[in-house]
């Protein structure tokens, strides 16, 4: 591995000891700060969310469409990126409250939070871009990496990255049930079966909610309350997966084969997150709204410290890796958006 | 939620679940009114008094959902310090049906104690709780005995002072014919400003001829044993009787009491754990909950419930001394150490009391 060539073991270790010592830190420093957090950002998502639907009522006016639909997209960005999915990882659970907490979220998109939970924060939060285990790496459907071998398939990569875009919320509910396992027997057809159960009622309750429901409390504005709760739901999806395609596909991520995770120690862990993952440059608005994903670093060393906390341990954590003389990712949305672009065009041929 | 709705509610109510799923409408209603969660408990703390130096009533407003208390119950809080919830038990002060609608608790800060302190002492009103509860059998029962007799020390007068309460509206409505029965009340605590209630408590024995106070300032007169009960309730024996304070002084009198067993009725607000050091020793073991999936090693002292706190499960808990039996959850495999008793037991499918149980091996809890 050159990146890491001019470390020793023993440098290595003393990375990762320096990184826990940043995670002690933080988690003995949570307290009514975090909380309040958090608690803002679900009231705040919750009122936008009423706000937005409220105005939909009306929506045969274009200016309550125009800004009922912006309300309702920007309530489900909150909702997934900087709520659910942060919830989800755990970050929140120190505080014990119920209401709050990784065993009792649901969110809202389509995909069950159960199955979600094991297909990210164990499979590939724990796997991170090892080739052959990390079922992130191009989503078992394109190809990311010189590594992955081509096949005529990954022509069309192009087209369907944009179709994935647009329905990701399908796309990882798919992803979850893990079909590429069945045929190795890794896992049994009644599995599947009995998940897809479960993803297909958390599908109907979403879609009478938005495609059935709202829109016939709208009444006469049946349509045009449809189709915003469509524009909002898409919306949300190309804004995360632009967001995660971010994360560990721009030039810069690193790839790795299996043989790399023989008594893997915590601090070869630990650069492995870090050389796998990028960050998307931003001011805290834009972190917010993207879950703070844009510290893909950060979460992938600390997945379960608070959000909120990003920001602040980044400035040590890319300290300490210029120190070690290792790299830290991270550049402009506009500019790992055209280098994730690049990968998907360039790969899809030989 | 277990609330009854009449029939023309129910399809609304089920409309209201499929608009806001996967919330429930009431996170939804929540925003307009903290207090609406009826799944979900809550109270409003309206007024902090403070009783003596060291001890605060609490007068809180229950939020939808809440059912009448009968006098000598307790109620269990929830209050998030530092961002994290912390949940005690408390025996509630106010008599039921107060006509504001609310209730009341009174909290002595003890030393060490973090909730305690906290509540007496930095609780703002305006303050949103959670609230389980009432339960407990500390009550006075139906029909009311005609003699009763209270032993209290400290902030064991906070159960009392509700059963007070009421059973002294019921003697101003007692003009009807009914016999008010006759109430003895022996408190004790280290002097008279450190009586909590002091000058409520004097004021009734003033007014009513049917309470009889006794208050033992132990700090001059020393600390009251039962063989002093003779001498200032000759009948004492014969009465139904109440006792609430510390452990000492109850374990006492349940050794030294001669009337009949059902005649003592004994409130416990601590209950005594093995030193530490006793138990550091006890070896423990990895601890796997089997609901949520987490894992974790646990050593022979800790009681399980910190063990799953730390671990990050939702752990039911109330007053993490054994009493209120809020944290109980189903022993899956191992065993486990009674950190009162020092008594290792437990078998598959027992409900194990996690606040007092420690590990004593590897072990599986349905949590």
């Amino acid at each position: 591995m050159t990146a890491t060539a001019h470390l020793t073991l023993d440098d290595v270790e003393e990375f990762g000891r320096e990184l826990d010592k940043i995670r002690e830190e933080v988690l003995a420093d949570l307290g009514d700060r975090d909380a309040r957090y958090i608690r803002d950002v679900i009231a705040v998502q919750r009122r936008l969310e009423v706000g937005g639907r409220v105005m939909l009522l009306a929506s045969w006016l274009p200016p309550a469409w125009l800004a009922g639909t912006a309300a309702l997209a920007t309530a489900k960005i909150l909702e997934n990126m900087e709520i659910g999915h942060n919830v989800l990882h755990g970050q929140w659970d120190w505080m014990r409250d119920p209401k709050i907490h990784s065993t009792t979220w649901e969110w809202d998109i389509v995909c069950p939070a159960d199955l979600w939970k094991h297909s990210h924060n164990f499979v590939h939060h724990t796997w991170t871009n090892v080739l052959g285990k990390d079922r992130d790496i191009g989503y078992s459907a394109m190809r990311i990496t010189p590594e992955q071998d081509w096949r005529p398939i990954y022509l069309a990569q192009p087209f369907y990255n944009v179709l994935l875009a647009l329905f990701f919320e399908y796309g990882i509910a798919i992803y979850d049930l893990e079909l590429e396992r069945v045929p190795s027997g890794e896992k049994t057809p009644a599995d599947v079966l009995a998940q897809l159960g479960v993803v297909a009622r958390k599908v109907r309750r979403q879609v009478v909610k938005d495609y059935v429901a709202f829109p016939l409390l709208a009444g006469p504005a049946f349509l045009p309350a449809l189709l915003a709760n469509l524009t909002a739901n898409l919306a949300r999806n190309v804004w995360a997966h632009t967001i995660i395609f971010c994360g560990h596909f721009p030039a810069g991520a690193e790839f790795f084969t299996e043989d790399r995770l023989d008594g893997e120690t915590r601090g070869e862990w630990y650069v492995r997150q870090l050389l796998g993952s990028c960050n998307i440059d931003g001011g805290r608005l834009f972190h917010i709204m993207s879950g703070n994903l844009g510290h893909q670093i950060e979460h992938h060393l600390f997945p379960d410290l608070p959000s909120n906390r990003y920001a602040e341990i980044a400035p040590r954590v890319r300290a300490l890796c210029d120190r070690y003389g290792l790299a830290y990712t991270s550049d402009s949305l506009a500019r790992q958006v055209g280098s994730v672009w690049k990968r998907v065009l360039r790969l899809a041929l030989p | 939620m277990t609330v009854m709705l009449p029939w023309v509610l129910r399809p609304l109510a089920e409309a209201g679940r499929w608009l806001s799923t996967p919330l429930s409408p009431e996170d939804y209603l929540s925003l307009l009114d903290p207090l609406w969660p009826a799944g979900e408990l809550r109270g409003r703390v309206e007024g902090v008094h403070p009783e003596t130096a060291d001890a605060t009533t609490l007068v809180i407003r229950p939020g939808r959902g809440w059912r009448a208390h009968l006098p000598g119950q307790w109620v269990r809080i929830g209050v998030d310090i530092e961002g994290r919830r912390h949940w005690r038990t408390y025996s509630l002060s106010s008599p039921p049906h107060r006509p504001d609608g609310r209730i009341t608790i009174t909290v002595k800060a003890t030393p060490g104690g973090f909730v305690s302190r906290h509540l007496a002492r930095s609780i703002t009103p305006g303050t949103i709780v959670r609230l389980a509860g009432p339960d407990g059998v500390f009550v006075v029962p139906e029909p009311t005995p005609p003699r009763l007799l209270f032993l209290t020390a400290g902030s064991g007068i906070t159960p009392v002072m509700a059963m007070l309460g009421s059973l002294l509206s019921e003697e101003i409505a007692a003009d009807a014919g009914h016999r008010p029965p006759d109430v003895v009340l022996i408190h004790s605590a280290p002097t008279p400003q450190e009586v909590i209630f002091g000058d409520r408590l004097r004021r009734l024995a003033a007014r009513s001829p049917y309470l009889r106070l006794h208050e033992r300032h132990t700090r001059s007169a020393g600390r009251l044993r039962p063989a002093d009960l003779a001498g200032l309730c000759p009948d004492w024996t014969q009465r139904a009787v109440w006792a609430c304070g510390p452990p000492g002084m109850l374990d006492e009198l349940a050794a030294q009491w001669p009337g009949p067993a059902r005649r003592l009725r004994i409130e416990r607000f601590t209950e005594s754990l093995l030193p530490a050091a006793s138990a550091a020793g006890a070896a423990g073991g990895r601890v796997r909950f089997t609901t949520t999936g987490r894992e974790t090693d646990a050593d022979g002292a800790t009681p399980l419930l910190t063990v799953g706190e730390n671990a990050g499960v939702l752990m039911p808990s109330g007053c993490r001394m054994g009493i209120c039996h809020t944290c109980v959850a189903p022993l899956r495999s191992g065993r486990v150490r009674d950190l009162r008793s020092g008594l290792v037991h437990g078998d598959a499918g027992d409900l194990i009391q996690t606040c007092v149980s420690a590990a004593a091996g590897p072990l599986e809890l349905e949590l």
